[in-house]
Parts: structure tokens; sequence; C-alpha cells
């Protein structure tokens, strides 16, 4: 009686569903995993769009030192962006007549701050302290790229969790003498593994007791 | 009851009596290929007051969904409230299910074939029911993925050292071979189901879930085998989850969790718990469908012999909570035992020694234990004494532990209640949508006990 109610070519139909059914849920997980990891999610390497095409590659190569303008990254957790009263030193008597820097000159006029796009935004749960990390050996290049090679930002780095975490929890493999921090071409690697751990004892960066993975270190 | 029946050498009457093979199928599969009209009205009361109540589970996750968790009654020193206790209360249930598919198939218990389809379709409804509050108690349910080891972009893996990880398998795994197990024994009943229903697209289904069982020899032998494989694999659960969920309090140093007594004690609670819930639905089933000549009373029997020695078990671990408080000497368990004796929620204690304790004493009697509407009862009372038990070990041990700055009261909300009551709903809808779908009973395996209780001489 069997034979009356399907056919032999259930069987196949009957197989491909269960091969749907796995292949479908795993593909289906794996898919949402690519697009979290996606450029298309994370915005790395998406140059973004500002109110005046500001391109740190020209000013660093012009040789101004990144703590003209982030004034505040060695003594806050934030890294400023400047006023534009910083702008306006040099551009008083630069390229004064630009269109390109008219945004520039009517915030200069109005008093009214430019509202640049913000290239790394992490989420409100997570403190982060710019002071700490470049007073203990950690690169704007490290975290940010070759900012000098940047015509318009972008985000070099995903800002994953797992990212934070490859640092903290083997900071050796990353620390740069105190007077590299700004360098964007000087590359961590330059020194031994010997080296970069009486670096990290230099620095008195305790890893001891997981110390740098705590959870309370970020999440406070 | 059929007097003419035969007893077996031991003076006992046969687990099914007065039916010949086709006329066992006949009935089992009448239920369900009864045309809608003719349902009893016990059906459509159950289906109805299941959906009724199932709406209000609804609400109930709607409201946690858009409003969080603080419409619970939690607070800080009882962090953890209704969500753990109904989670504990429900997965015990599902224990009855795979203790007789499992450890009583493995012991040849022919009087487990009666009742095994339908305790292990409790078992994953009740192990359905468990699972929407761990769910649902993190608050986001849609991160609830995060209870799971994957490779992720924070680098983290869960705290695999901690037992409510080891509860995430345990119940996963649970939930996994209780589907397994339920579904391959179902295989040849589906195949009888095939050849009973009436509608031709109903058939078509049958026929699909029966995947191609024809009865053949060779199926035979391998479903028997795999049936057996399963039972194997099954076995080791009936301990294992129940003493695993146990750890997520014995893993603590709160006073009235930290025992050693935790895994046995739970394992015992669970087994009492789902007989009783078994029975609860086994005797109004057994009467509104008149199986009292295949769910005897020599069930009632032996199932309330195991719910008594169960509830023996459970009421030595809480005489032996009560010693440890004393002899551990730590003035903390101390007094934990004592305001479980007279602190405020004294009265979840006493209710629970009367339901747990004092009312089943009374299945020592053999009247008692063959009377359906007593057990029934009984039954009520061990249904509610096992919530209780859970309520006293997470509420009284939370809201007075070590300072007593921090102690506070503990009260379940009108959401946490209906949360509760929402899976009852949720519970009962399932039951009476099985009922009407598939043989409540395993008929092939009744088949068998026919067969055995006519030729019961040949056995031996």
């Amino acid at each position: 009686m069997s034979s009356q109610l399907f056919t032999p070519k259930h069987n196949t139909l009957a197989r491909l569903t269960l091969l749907l059914f796995v292949g479908g849920a795993a593909g289906t997980l794996g898919l949402l995993d690519l697009i979290h990891r996606s450029p298309y999610v994370r915005y790395t390497k998406v140059r973004r769009e500002q109110p005046v095409p500001f391109s740190h590659k020209h000013h660093v190569n012009m040789g101004i030192d990144c703590r003209y303008c982030h004034t505040s990254v060695e003594k806050s957790s934030f890294a400023n962006i400047p006023p534009t009263q910083t702008c306006m030193n040099c551009h008083n008597i630069m390229w004064k007549e630009s269109d390109m820097l008219e945004p520039v000159r009517e915030s200069w006029r109005t008093g009214k701050s430019l509202e640049w796009t913000r290239v790394h935004d992490l989420p409100d749960f997570v403190y982060f302290n710019h002071s700490i990390h470049v007073n203990n050996g950690i690169g704007c290049a490290t975290c940010h790229g070759r900012v000098d090679q940047m015509p318009l930002t972008w985000r070099e780095e995903p800002l994953f969790m797992k990212w934070c975490l490859e640092c903290h929890r083997d900071p050796a493999e990353f620390v740069r003498p105190d007077d590299k921090i700004y360098d964007m071409a000087y590359d961590p690697q330059e020194l031994s593994r010997e080296e970069r751990e009486a670096l990290v004892d230099a620095y008195g960066i305790d890893t001891s007791n997981h110390r740098m993975t705590n959870c309370s270190i970020c999440h406070r | 009851m059929s007097t003419e029946a035969k007893r077996d050498p031991d003076g006992q009457l046969p687990y099914v009596h007065g039916h010949t093979l086709g006329s066992v199928s006949d009935k089992i599969a009448g239920v369900t290929t009864l045309p809608m009209k003719k349902m009893p009205k016990f059906w459509y009361g159950g289906i109805l007051i299941g959906i009724t109540v199932l709406q209000v589970l609804f609400f109930a996750i709607y409201k946690l969904i858009v409003t969080g968790t603080g419409i619970w009654g939690l607070n800080v020193p009882v962090a953890w409230g209704f969500a753990i206790i109904n989670f504990v209360w429900w997965i015990g249930i599902g224990h009855a299910g795979t203790l007789i598919s499992a450890i009583l198939f493995l012991f040849r218990q022919d009087w487990r074939m009666s009742i095994a389809r339908f305790a292990e379709a409790m078992t994953l409804f009740a192990v359905v029911c468990a699972g929407l509050f761990p769910l649902l108690h993190v608050g986001r349910p849609w991160m609830v993925y995060w209870l799971f080891p994957y490779p992720n972009t924070m680098g983290m893996w869960p705290q695999f050292r901690s037992p409510l990880l080891w509860d995430v398998f345990a119940v996963s795994t649970y939930a996994t071979v209780s589907i397994m197990f339920w579904f391959t024994g179902l295989v040849p009943d589906l195949a009888t189901m095939r050849a009973k229903a009436n509608a031709l697209w109903i058939k078509r289904i049958y026929h699909g879930m029966s995947l191609g069982w024809t009865g053949a020899a060779r199926h035979w032998h391998r479903y028997e085998i795999a049936y057996l494989l399963l039972a194997g694999l099954s076995t080791p659960l009936v301990l294992s989850v129940h003493s695993i969920v146990s750890l997520d309090f014995a893993v603590s140093n709160e006073p009235g969790w930290h025992t050693t007594i935790f895994p046995p004690y739970f394992v015992a609670g669970a087994i009492f718990a789902g007989f009783a819930m078994v029975l609860t639905f086994m005797i109004p089933v057994r009467a509104i469908y008149g199986m009292k000549d295949l769910l005897t009373e020599r069930h009632l029997n032996n199932m309330c012999k195991v719910m008594l020695f169960s509830g023996l078990i459970v009421a030595y671990g809480y005489s032996m909570e009560l010693f440890f408080g004393w002899y551990s000497a730590s003035p903390f368990e101390r007094f934990m035992v004592l305001n479980r004796l007279e602190g405020p929620l004294d009265w979840s204690y006493w209710a629970l020694i009367l339901c747990n304790v004092a009312v089943p004493q009374f299945l020592w009697s053999y009247k008692v234990r063959t009377n359906p509407l007593l057990v029934f009862i009984i039954c009520q009372f061990i249904s509610v004494g096992m919530w209780l038990e859970r309520f006293v070990i997470v509420i009284i041990s939370l809201h007075r532990d070590f300072l007593d700055s921090s102690w506070d009261m503990y009260a379940g909300t009108r959401w946490d209640w209906a949360m509760y009551i929402g899976t009852m709903g949720l519970f009962l809808t399932l039951v009476f949508i099985f009922i009407r779908t598939l043989p409540i009973l395993a008929i092939f395996e009744m088949r068998e006990l026919v067969h055995k209780s006519e030729h019961h001489d040949d056995e031996h």
C-alpha cells in the first residue's frame, strides 16, 4: 500500500529535504557570521565622507605631529578633535580663499563647530582611555593604522573585542619604545621578543592574575 | 475488571487483558482516528483551557521582552527567582519519561510498555516548558546564543568551569536524545496509523513520518538494535541531567545550596515529580477513553511504588539537610535551617513537608495505590510539593544569607505567576495535540504484551 502513497522520486525528495535542512541551518548561521564580520557592517577600510575632505595623509606628511591637533591624547581618555581655531592657525594664511575650506571659515565666523563624522565609535559600555595606552608603549598606528597614508580617514581595525583582547592578553607583542609612539612607520617587531618583554616591565604593565583581561578593566 | 483474565504464577493479573492483537490496535488507533465531532468533551475542554492559558504565556513573554526582567520579583539578595524554580520543576517532571523508557526498558519491565509513549511525550513537552525559562531569564532572549561556545568576535568562551554552562549541554543533549528516542519508538506505530487513517492527506503525513516502514523482519531487527542503543544512551541522562541542574546550586558556597547530597536528592525528586505528572494525565485519560484494560490498576500500583520509593529518598534528603545544618557547626548553615523552620517564609517549608513527606505516606496502602481518585489527589500534592521544594531551596537560602545588612524579602509578581501558569497552558496544549494526532500508547508494544499475556507459560 505504501507504493500507492508515494513514488520512488519521493525518496530523493526526502533526502534532499534532510540535506537542505542541515545545510540550510549551517549556511544561514555561517552567512550571518560573515555579514557580522564584513566591512559592510564594520566599516573597515571604508572612506567616510566629512564636511571638509580633511586628509591626514597630507597633514602628517607635512610634518605635523599628531599631538598638534589631538592635544589631550596624553592626558585624557579622549583624544580630542581640535577646535576650528587650530585649523585657522595655518589656514588664515594658507589656502585662505579655498572653496574646500569654506565650511571651516564659516565655523570660524559663526562660532558653530564643524560636525565631523566619527570614524571610531566604541559602544557606550566600553571604557577606553587613550592616555593609558600612549603613555605605556602603544603607538597610534597600532590601532589606527597608517593614518599618514589615509587621504580620507577610515577605520583600520574592526574594533572587535577579540582584537582588544589580543593585545591585553599579550602586550609584549605590541609595545614600542616611548619615543616611537607617534612614529607612523615604526614596527614593534623591530625589537626582539626579549626586548619587548623588558619594555613591558619597564612600563610597569602588570599582566599577573589575568589583570589585563579582567572584565572591569573595560566594562566599568 | 475482567474476572476471567488468566493470572500469572504469582497470582497477578496480566498488564493487559481481554484483548486480541487486532482489538488492541483498533482501540488505541481509534482515539486518533476519531472524527473531530466525536472527540470527547474532555478533549475539547482540555485543549480549550490549554490554549486559553497559553495566551497568558504569550502575553507574559511579550511584556517581558518589551519591559525587561524588572517586571519579575527579583531583588539583590534574591537574584534567582521563579525562572529557576520553574525551570528545575519542569525539567524534573521530564525525568519520569526517560526513566520509564530507558532504565525500565533495560531492566525488561514489561509494564513500562503501556505508559512509555505517554511518559516520553510528557518528557519532551516538559523540556520545552523548562527550556523557555533559561531562554527568557537572560532578559534579552535574542542574545541567547551567547550561552553556546562558538568562535565569536569577542574572543571569549563561556566559563567552562561553571555548572550553568554544563546545564546548557545537559539540557540540549537531553532534548535531542529524548526526541530521537520518542520518534524511533513511534515509527512502527506511524506505519499502523498510515493504515488506519481515513483521509489521503493524513495517510501521506503518517507515511512520510514512518520513513517507509513496511514491517519487514529486517526493519524490526534494525529497529530493535536502534532502540536498545538509544535506551543505553538515555540511561545516563536520567542521572546526569538533574545532577547537573543540582550543581547549579551545589557548586556555590551559599548555605542551603552548598551540599554534596544535592545530585542524588535532585534526581530522586525529579523521578518523584515526573511520576506524579504522568499519573496526573494517565488517570483521566484511562477513564475518559475507557482504557482501564490497557492501563490497569497494576500499573497504578507499580507507579505508586516508584513514587513512594523516590519520595522516601527525597524525605531522607530533607532530614539530612536539617542534620548537616546542625552538624556543620557553621553559624550560617544553622541559621539557614532555622530560617527555613521558623523564618518569615516558613509556611513554604511546612507546606513542602506536608506535600512531599506526609501525604505520600498514604501510598504504603495497597488500597490507596489502586484507587485512581486518591492517587490523583496525592499526585497533585506532590506536584505542588516539588515546586515548593525548589522555592524553599532558591528563595529561603538567598533572602537571608551571610550579611544581614543585605537581607530582603521576596515575592513573585503577577508576571512571575503569569509566566509559570502560562507554561502549564503550553504543556496542556501540547499534550492534547499529542492525544489527537499520535497513538498515546505504543500499539506494537501492547500487541507484544497481549501476546505475552496469552503465552506467559512459555516464557518461563
